[in-house]
């Protein structure tokens, strides 16, 4: 009996010590699949593993609701999550994600809206105004102030179903400068502002459109003339042969974060991989594989980005200084009020 | 039954044996029943107490906070009147477009009305998000009726059939019109012919015997379509969302937002409460007026 015990005990121990020896070589690394992960795969997480000798375990995720769910069952089972911008904001004052070693990380080249003390932006992209190159011939919108201007751009429009960038986009379209936009929104006169200037277009509104994959869908089969619409997912619907096309002009800069999940096993290898994938070295390995722009300016001076590539980059510095950042903590904290608003405007 | 009476002793009365017998029935019918009632039990019964729960607590205390945020936000109040009125209006259509329907596949001699049923029963074979996308091919501005308008000249400008109401109403209809067929059917079905002939041999005309005889007794059959189609529109998430542009909101839909965005569970909690409690209302309003059981079974 006592025997079978300590056996039992000792090959108890041997598989704690094979475990956490394994699990030291390990990192969890959760993102949103597709073309995106399997461009970070090969930009960030392949040159990391050579370089740490470490292996990579992927993962998924569709957005906080999974992080929360790990974090509060307290089964964590990644590391490095992948989230988009509110939800970065989110997770950090919901007390889900490990506070970041900056004494490891370098945020040279950041702008000061794409990190905080518990995440770190990853990749920019835009929310732009895409118009059909078939409908808008001769004179072509320049900015969301042409978008408002349904007489001298007829055609069927489309929002996104979100309060932002759309309350943002108002309040440019009414004048205010783009340093000033989150000054006047974080005031009730701001928002009703903002609302005000919505009211103009929102019977020109034929769709508000809720997915990223529902806005590529709308320009392709040209169900709309003119939308707001990420760079990547019009990107991908101008090589499928939509006539449409976008410029930067006026564009809303939104990122993804990179975070290291609360309770992490591997907090401390996942912060030296984390530092590393921010990198400039290796930020600048995304443009190569989908056009999602570096977070770090530096990132342009590698030589990696060609100069074709950094036109066409949302975050390239040309580009980047025509656009307006959006500001995760403003809607970390005011998204649900927000949506409400939104609604009870929408349904007015 | 022959078996079990043989070994009823000579002296048992028959009727005691046969009470014996259908409480043994009785036993076995709810063994077999067991593991669906604790299946309901375990995944329905308990999460929506726990649903319940939650609507009501607030931080650590009880709290009515999550319903009266309902009433105080106007967003949500309208949206309640929009879910109704959408189901409204999606059972009124259902019942026009499916009694006559039903009623002629009544009529029908039974190998042909099979097959109506089949062709009814059809769109139930494919899922309903195909079925929702294929509503938003159609009806979009270069869809297949809007281009086929144009070609004939019939119109000069697309119409807006969808990414708003109209395509919510006609995409839902369309996925809830066998729920009303089916239930009708069956009522209609059950109807003896010789009443209508016994109304006409009284001198009644066609059209009398059947409003004054027919529809009467169809009617439970018709208000078990009608409820049916109206409490499962009332849940409706997808089809809205597809087909509504983004402009309908039902009640659903917020559950869903608030739960998985916003990870406020209170606030989803009360919606789904708020919506559960008018479905059991409309429910007891029908059963007044047509026994519950005849609604539900819909035999007449």
């Amino acid at each position: 009996m006592r025997t079978t015990f300590l056996a039992g005990a000792a090959a108890l121990a041997l598989i704690a010590a094979v475990g956490t020896a394994e699990a030291q070589q390990k990192l969890a690394f959760t993102s949103f699949g597709g073309a995106y992960q399997e461009a970070q795969r090969k930009a960030l997480l392949e040159p990391v593993a050579k370089e740490l000798g470490i292996t990579w375990v992927e993962d998924t995720l569709t957005g906080i609701a999974e992080v929360r769910a790990q974090v509060r069952a307290g089964a964590v089972s990644w590391d490095i999550v992948d989230l988009g911008l509110a939800d970065c904001a989110a997770a950090q004052s919901e007390g889900l994600l490990e506070p970041l070693d900056y004494s490891l990380i370098s945020t040279e080249g950041f702008d000061k809206m794409a990190f905080d003390t518990h995440w770190i932006g990853i990749i920019y992209y835009s929310t732009v105004l895409g118009y059909s190159t078939e409908k808008y011939k001769d004179k072509t919108p320049l900015g969301w102030k042409d978008f408002w201007d349904v007489k001298g751009f007829p055609g069927v429009r489309s929002l996104r179903d979100y309060p932002t960038p759309n309350l943002e986009i108002a309040l440019l379209v009414d004048g205010v400068p783009k340093d000033q936009v989150y000054q006047v929104l974080a005031t009730e006169e701001g928002v009703q502002r903002a609302f005000k200037k919505l009211d103009e277009i929102k019977s020109h509104i034929t769709v508000w459109w809720k997915s990223g994959a529902q806005s590529a869908q709308l320009a392709k089969d040209g169900e709309v003339d003119m939308l707001s619409i990420w760079n990547g997912r019009l990107d991908t619907v101008i090589k499928d042969g939509a006539k449409f096309t976008y410029s930067y002009d006026d564009g809303i800069l939104s990122l993804d974060c990179l975070a290291v999940i609360k309770g992490s096993k591997n907090k401390d290898l996942a912060m030296k991989a984390l530092a590393r994938m921010v990198a400039p070295d290796l930020q600048a390995n995304m443009p190569l594989y989908i056009n999602y722009g570096p977070t770090t300016s530096k990132a342009f001076e590698t030589g990696k980005i060609t100069p074709e590539m950094a036109k066409i980059s949302p975050s390239s510095p040309d580009n980047a200084k025509k656009q307006l950042v959006i500001d995760a903590r403003f809607w970390a904290v005011h998204r649900q009020k927000m949506q409400e608003r939104w609604d009870a405007w929408k349904t007015r | 039954m022959a078996s079990a009476r043989a070994r009823a002793g000579p002296d048992e009365p028959e009727a005691a044996a046969l009470a014996r017998d259908a409480r043994r029935e009785r036993r076995r019918a709810l063994v077999l029943a067991a593991p669906a009632l604790l299946l309901v039990g375990a995944v329905a019964l308990l999460p929506t107490g726990w649903l319940f729960w939650l609507s009501v607590i607030e931080g650590e205390s009880f709290s009515a906070a999550h319903y009266l945020r309902l009433i105080q936000v106007e967003s949500y109040r309208r949206i309640f009147w929009t879910t109704f009125e959408i189901a409204a209006v999606v059972t009124i259509l259902a019942a026009l477009l499916g009694y006559p329907l039903a009623y002629w596949l009544s009529r029908l001699p039974e190998r042909w009305a099979n097959v109506g049923l089949v062709l009814v029963l059809v769109p139930f074979w494919t899922s309903l998000l195909v079925r929702t996308y294929a509503w938003l091919v159609l009806l979009q501005r270069r869809g297949l009726v809007n281009r086929a308008l144009l070609d004939l000249g019939l119109i000069e400008e697309p119409l807006r059939l969808v990414h708003n109401w109209t395509g919510t109403v006609i995409g839902m209809l369309h996925i809830l019109l066998p729920f009303l067929v089916l239930p009708a059917y069956a009522s209609l079905r059950a109807i003896d012919p010789a009443y209508l002939a016994a109304a006409a041999s009284l001198g009644a005309s066609p059209v009398r015997a059947f409003w004054t005889v027919f529809f009467p007794l169809s009617l439970p059959g018709l208000l078990a379509g009608c409820l049916l189609v109206f409490v499962l529109a009332l849940g409706f998430y997808v089809t809205p969302a597809i087909l509504g542009g983004g402009r309908v909101l039902m009640v659903a839909m917020k559950v869903q937002e608030n739960a998985g965005l916003y990870l406020d569970w209170g606030a989803a909690s009360a919606l789904a409460v708020v919506l559960l409690l008018a479905t059991l209302a409309m429910f007891a309003l029908l059963a007044r007026l047509v026994p519950l059981e005849r609604l539900l079974v819909s035999r007449s």
